[in-house]
């Protein structure tokens, strides 16, 4: 069942992404009523799926690549409806909901259960929701530095077009950045504590100076960088866009280095 | 001999299209010397009426004169010696002269906003009526201008409803409202700049307040004007030599000043970027010529917009502007040969004869009735009764003619002219006795819907 609902909602993910693209051609509401629709389908077949596979695995399995990044997407729409339903921002759907599903077929791509590495099945799951989360964060900040890029750029050039009129005002895609990055990184931080931890409990050590280790920390001091520069030095507005753009593609290549190298669950 | 009244309507005046911001400033009369000034005006010889008009883009002295040349003489004089520094030969490069049709043609279209820096916008019509009010206040104008100010404003505002001219001045300022909500999601908490004060960037203030923008401050030249503007916007006002530093301060700024050079350069937006921490800044531009470097447009985080990217943004909105402007010429022309068909009735000559014909034809008619009941008299008879007819219809209106003629080249001929036509129900060439009257209405209806308070505040 659970396979079944995974199926339909990567199915909707994918109608919504190629709806939601084309509503940033076109002036209609009609298209992003549709395309919203189709998300929110596909935002609560995904949740059964992941409920159907925690009951019918009875959470015995420590979370994989496939699980967590699962999670990600389900929680980037969840972020997105949550913005939507605030803020009326249908644009918002046509950045997040292609990341989301990339994000579900890459999930659907990777093994379903990892190799179980740790006995610590529970520090894992925390480990691996709380980073998860954090990088939800980071990505809607990297959503929101793309548009805040575009709009900059459109207000620039004064190319007034369909786009134009649909990305909401710079300072809301400013706010957005940052409060999402604020909202990511404690969790983040409590990530890698978590994570640290478990790496305790398994190998003995709290740092190994592994890659993934190594570019968390990385991650993390880069995201602590720019909370501060934006609130010492203003690294705000374009800046931000720029940086919170290059360390979500430095999260990602972590990601998939990690995968590549068939390494253990994100720590 | 041709017994025409010696009145001519002419115009001497100049614009923002003709002079400096430094030349009419110095030429603009306050508020608070108008009424001598027109006392002087009126007290050249051969100068019968005349209205002042005066706005920060334009001094205009109309009058009604004797004579051609030498009233234009009289009010260049007036105009030089409304200021001390300024010589006759300094004034004339900058000045304009019309008289009869080209006067009245320049005054509709001034009222109707062609002539404005920014066409269409509406202040201009209110600072007529103001000017007006304080002339017929000190009683300077007479039956002719009287006729046709109030024309110039219906045309104003015939041009207002009936084409969409209006709409291109509001939708330039809304434009940048517009814009600026793209960058600011929320205005409240903005505060706007506000350097000169330029018609269209006042009425684009207007726009953001009533956008929701709480804090406005104020710069201009004019200290004095400066406190004044901030006043009625609810504002601070900041000493123009200062705005630059205080540019920081100011999320949105609208510059719009006479000033033939850039006044704030890409350094100064630059420092107030990184004063503000890199927050955006929204800069408008309405002056002409610019006064924001172009340059300005490489600063990250300033976006910087000038009159004609807000015009491009509202032709993108709705194409096909020019054609209400023509719309609006012609209007003008067609109102212009109405008030001539009108000044033309007021001329004696037509008027004597018109009475004329018209004594006579009644006579005509009167005498032909009684002789057809009367059907046996003899010719002599009836020749004695024709003459009768004749000297009682030539007694009544003798005196009328007398005075016609006499009061030619006195003040009041005109009215004079303009009674005995009503008198006699002579009409006039232009049925004006119909439209005269509708202006009139019109006027009524302005004076009992425009609110005092807003009639006030000339703008300078």
């Amino acid at each position: 069942m659970a396979a079944m609902f995974f199926m339909v909602t990567m199915a909707l993910y994918f109608a919504a992404t190629v709806s939601f693209l084309a509503y940033l051609l076109w002036p209609s509401e009609a298209l992003s009523k549709a395309s919203l629709g189709m998300t929110a389908f596909g935002f609560a077949a995904h949740t059964i799926a992941l409920v159907a596979r925690m009951v019918g695995t009875a959470d015995v399995s420590p979370p994989g690549f496939h699980e967590a990044l699962s999670f990600f997407s389900w929680m980037l729409i969840l972020v997105f409806l949550a913005v939507e339903f605030r803020h009326r921002l249908h644009v918002l759907g046509s950045f997040i909901v292609p990341l989301a599903l990339v994000s579900l077929v890459s999930a659907a791509a990777l093994p379903e259960t990892a190799p179980t590495l740790s006995p610590v099945f529970r520090t894992l799951w925390v480990h691996v929701t709380l980073s998860m989360l954090g990088t939800v964060g980071f990505a809607v900040a990297f959503v929101a530095g793309v548009m805040y890029l575009i709009q900059d750029g459109l207000l620039k050039s004064k190319r007034f077009n369909v786009l134009y009129s649909k990305l909401p005002a710079l300072d809301f895609l400013d706010h957005l950045n940052q409060q999402s990055i604020v909202m990511g990184f404690p969790l983040l931080t409590l990530g890698i504590i978590t994570g640290a931890l478990s790496a305790e409990f398994s190998r003995g050590s709290y740092l190994s100076w592994n890659p993934e280790q190594t570019w968390a920390l990385v991650t993390w001091v880069f995201y602590f960088a720019v909370l501060l520069g934006r609130l010492t030095v203003g690294w705000r507005a374009k800046r931000a866009a720029y940086l919170t753009i290059i360390g979500f593609a430095g999260v990602i290549l972590t990601l998939i280095g990690v995968v590549l190298k068939g390494h253990g669950p994100v720590s | 001999m041709d017994r025409c009244l010696d009145m001519h309507i002419v115009v001497v005046g100049l614009s923002h299209k003709t002079a400096p911001v430094e030349i009419r400033e110095k030429l603009a009369i306050p508020e608070s010397r108008m009424s001598e000034a027109l006392t002087r005006l009126c007290s050249y010889q051969g100068v019968r009426e005349g209205i002042l008009l005066s706005t920060c883009n334009r001094v205009e002295v109309y009058a009604v004169v004797d004579e051609i040349e030498g009233g234009y003489g009289r009010i260049q004089e007036f105009l030089a010696d409304a200021h001390l520094s300024l010589s006759s030969e300094q004034l004339t490069p900058h000045l304009y002269w019309h008289q009869g049709d080209r006067a009245i043609s320049h005054l509709f279209r001034v009222a109707s906003s062609l002539d404005s820096m920014i066409v269409g916008e509406s202040q201009i019509l209110g600072q007529i009526k103001d000017a007006f009010e304080v002339a017929l206040t000190h009683k300077s104008t007479g039956i002719i201008l009287n006729k046709v100010v109030k024309k110039a404003i219906s045309v104003a505002k015939r041009v207002r409803t009936e084409t969409k001219i209006a709409e291109m001045a509001v939708s330039v300022s809304y434009a940048a409202v517009e814009l600026a909500k793209k960058i600011f999601s929320d205005l409240s908490e903005k505060t706007v700049l506000l350097v000169g004060a330029g018609e269209m960037a006042k009425l684009a203030a207007r726009h953001f307040i009533a956008s929701g923008v709480r804090h406005v401050r104020v710069t201009t030249r004019n200290p004095q004007h400066g406190m004044e503007l901030a006043d009625r916007f609810g504002g601070t006002a900041v000493p123009f030599e200062q705005f630059r530093e205080d540019m920081a301060s100011a999320d949105i700024v609208l510059v719009s000043t006479g000033a033939a050079h850039y006044l704030v350069s890409e350094d100064d937006v630059q420092r107030s970027v990184k004063q503000r921490m890199n927050r955006p800044m929204f800069l408008i531009d309405i002056s002409v010529p610019r006064n924001i470097d172009p340059a300005v447009r490489h600063v990250d985080n300033a976006f910087l917009f000038d009159i004609d990217d807000l015009k491009a943004r509202v032709e993108q909105n709705r194409g096909g502007r020019l054609l209400e402007a023509e719309k609006a010429e012609q209007m003008v022309v067609d109102e212009v040969g109405i008030v001539r068909q009108w000044l033309q009735s007021l001329e004696v000559t037509p008027t004597i004869m018109a009475l004329r014909t018209k004594a006579d034809e009644i006579k005509r008619a009167e005498v032909e009735k009684t002789l057809g009941r009367l059907a046996n008299l003899s010719e002599p008879e009836r020749e004695l009764v024709e003459a009768m007819a004749s000297s009682i219809v030539n007694k009544l209106i003798h005196n009328t003619m007398v005075t016609l003629k006499a009061e030619v080249n006195s003040s009041d001929g005109a009215a004079f002219v303009e009674a005995a036509r009503r008198f006699f129900s002579l009409g006039d060439a232009a049925g004006s006795t119909v439209n005269g009257s509708a202006v009139e209405s019109n006027i009524q209806s302005r004076e009992a819907t425009t609110p005092k308070a807003g009639a006030k505040s000339p703008d300078r």
